[in-house]
């Protein structure tokens, strides 16, 4: 698993990038009550933004970890966005990535370094 | 940045987990490890416990030392019969402005030889200022060293029963003096959350050993300023310095309620407050714009600033959200604004732009939820 600095996990799923969010960041949003996500077969560019997410709190949102084209997304949390809290790593995934060429991956932070950002 | 004033309950807020963040100069809870929702659902479940200290406590007494004299000197500042208020009896009011704006909400209440005035955090400064230029022929004295802790929820009366038995002579609105452990515990049957429940004030050095004793009836929960907002909005209640300030009059905010008849024209005590001339003349003519509540239709919450618009494509705003956000016991998103009283009718559709998108929004009636006030 990979992470971003803006709290995103990303896992590689066959030829997929599957991105949600760290338990850290599920924690500091609050109880979700709302998710807006986007349509498939989107083409998104790097740190476009793609999921809102409304917290209890405040509204944020989810950027495109990178370029590619969105192939799948979440519908579930549209029903129970509170699964964002229940389970982040798990079943509140947002959507899936088709990517050229997935050694961009290779940039991002490995657990350690996440967590010892976070810290 | 000035430094933040920490509560009388600190420790324990720290103690339970909470989670701290600044509020209008004070360093206060904004929710426990709970969480918002599940503190909000609790609190209308079984009961849940607020410290709200933050809060100005105000004692006003008038020099000449007749009871009747402070109601009257009050009545010069707020248009509400206060002369008319029983002792220990509590009514909801505000300070005016000479334009007919309001300076602050508060909580009066009569006992006896003078009147205790509960008012917002924010505004302390600004209504310590009015009350003392506008009631030259009174005491003013600032509450020191005594916390202000609301229990609230259906279970609320049975939690304060164990520790003050008579809790249940209370009905609403009722305000007495009661001893626990040697202590003078000042108790209103009132709060800001829609439910039944009860505001203390104490002195902040057994704050601590009150707030534990009731915190171990499991029951209670503690609850931050997140939940507290959630549970106002449901409520239909105003909440100062969003839904009403010095450019929003009571009638524009709905607040007629609160200005019984004795103050109304041709009232025994008609007038004489502050921008009567505008509140007067609003409550014979109605107002341009009117406070109302609404109901964005899906999940998405509509918060504070979001534009409304009175068709789905053009033309400019016809007014703003002055308190949103996602209503928990409603499982649905919830606000309040203003708008243009030939949109107020409940029932009517408007559009609110979430997004650069515009959804629609149902005006609904206030509370969006019947409250359980214990008449």
């Amino acid at each position: 698993m990979k992470y971003t600095k803006d709290h995103e996990w990303l896992r590689v799923e066959g030829e997929l990038v599957v991105v949600g969010i760290t338990e850290y960041a599920a924690q500091q949003l609050g109880d979700v009550v709302f998710v807006e996500l986007p349509e498939v077969e989107t083409q998104v560019a790097q740190d476009d933004e793609v999921v809102v997410i409304e917290s209890v709190k405040a509204a944020s949102d989810i950027l495109a970890p990178v370029e590619g084209e969105i192939v799948e997304v979440n519908e579930k949390l549209s029903d129970n966005p509170g699964l964002v809290n229940e389970d982040p790593l798990g079943d509140a995934w947002f959507f899936k990535m088709k990517i050229d060429d997935l050694s961009v991956l290779d940039e991002f932070m490995d657990e350690d370094e996440y967590n010892e950002m976070i810290s | 940045m000035s430094e933040l004033k920490p509560l009388a309950l600190r420790a324990l807020h720290l103690r339970l987990g909470a989670k701290m963040v600044p509020f209008a100069g004070y360093e206060m809870p904004v929710q426990y490890p709970m969480g918002v929702l599940k503190e909000h659902l609790h609190c209308r479940a079984a009961a849940g416990l607020f410290d709200v200290s933050h809060m100005g406590q105000v004692i006003v007494t008038a020099k000449s030392g007749r009871p009747e004299d402070t109601a009257l000197a009050l009545e010069r500042l707020i248009p509400v019969d206060l002369l008319g208020l029983k002792e220990g009896r509590q009514r909801y009011g505000f300070l005016t402005t000479p334009a007919g704006g309001i300076i602050d909400d508060l909580m009066a209440t009569n006992r006896g030889d003078h009147f205790f005035v509960v008012v917002n955090a924010a505004r302390k400064a600004v209504d310590l200022a009015a009350l003392k230029a506008g009631l030259p022929d009174c005491d003013l004295g600032e509450v020191a060293g005594r916390a202000l802790l609301a229990l609230q929820g259906p279970q609320a009366e049975a939690a304060l029963a164990r520790l003050v038995p008579d809790a249940a002579d209370f009905a609403f609105m009722d305000h007495g003096i009661r001893s626990w452990q040697g202590v003078d515990l000042w108790i209103s049957r009132s709060g800001y959350t829609g439910e039944d429940g009860f505001e203390i004030s104490l002195p902040e050095a057994a704050a601590e050993a009150f707030a534990t004793r009731l915190l171990e009836d499991p029951a209670v929960a503690p609850i931050g300023l997140g939940a507290r907002d959630s549970l106002r909005l449901e409520a239909g209640l105003c909440l100062y310095g969003h839904d009403i300030d010095e450019t929003t009059s009571p009638i524009e905010a709905d607040l007629a309620w609160a200005i019984q008849k004795a103050r109304r024209a041709s009232g025994a005590r008609a007038g004489g407050f502050p921008g009567a001339e505008r509140i007067l003349r609003e409550l014979a003519e109605g107002t341009a714009r009117k406070r109302v509540g609404l109901r964005p239709e899906g999940r998405a919450p509509m918060r504070e600033g979001t534009p409304l618009f009175a068709a789905e494509t053009g033309g400019d705003p016809v007014g703003t959200i002055t308190s949103g956000g996602f209503g928990p016991s409603l499982e649905a998103p919830v606000a309040m604004g203003y708008l243009p009283a030939s949109l107020c009718a409940p029932g009517t559709t408007i559009w609110g732009e979430l997004r650069g998108r515009r959804l629609p929004v149902t005006v609904a009636a206030l509370p969006f939820r019947p409250s359980n006030y214990k008449r």
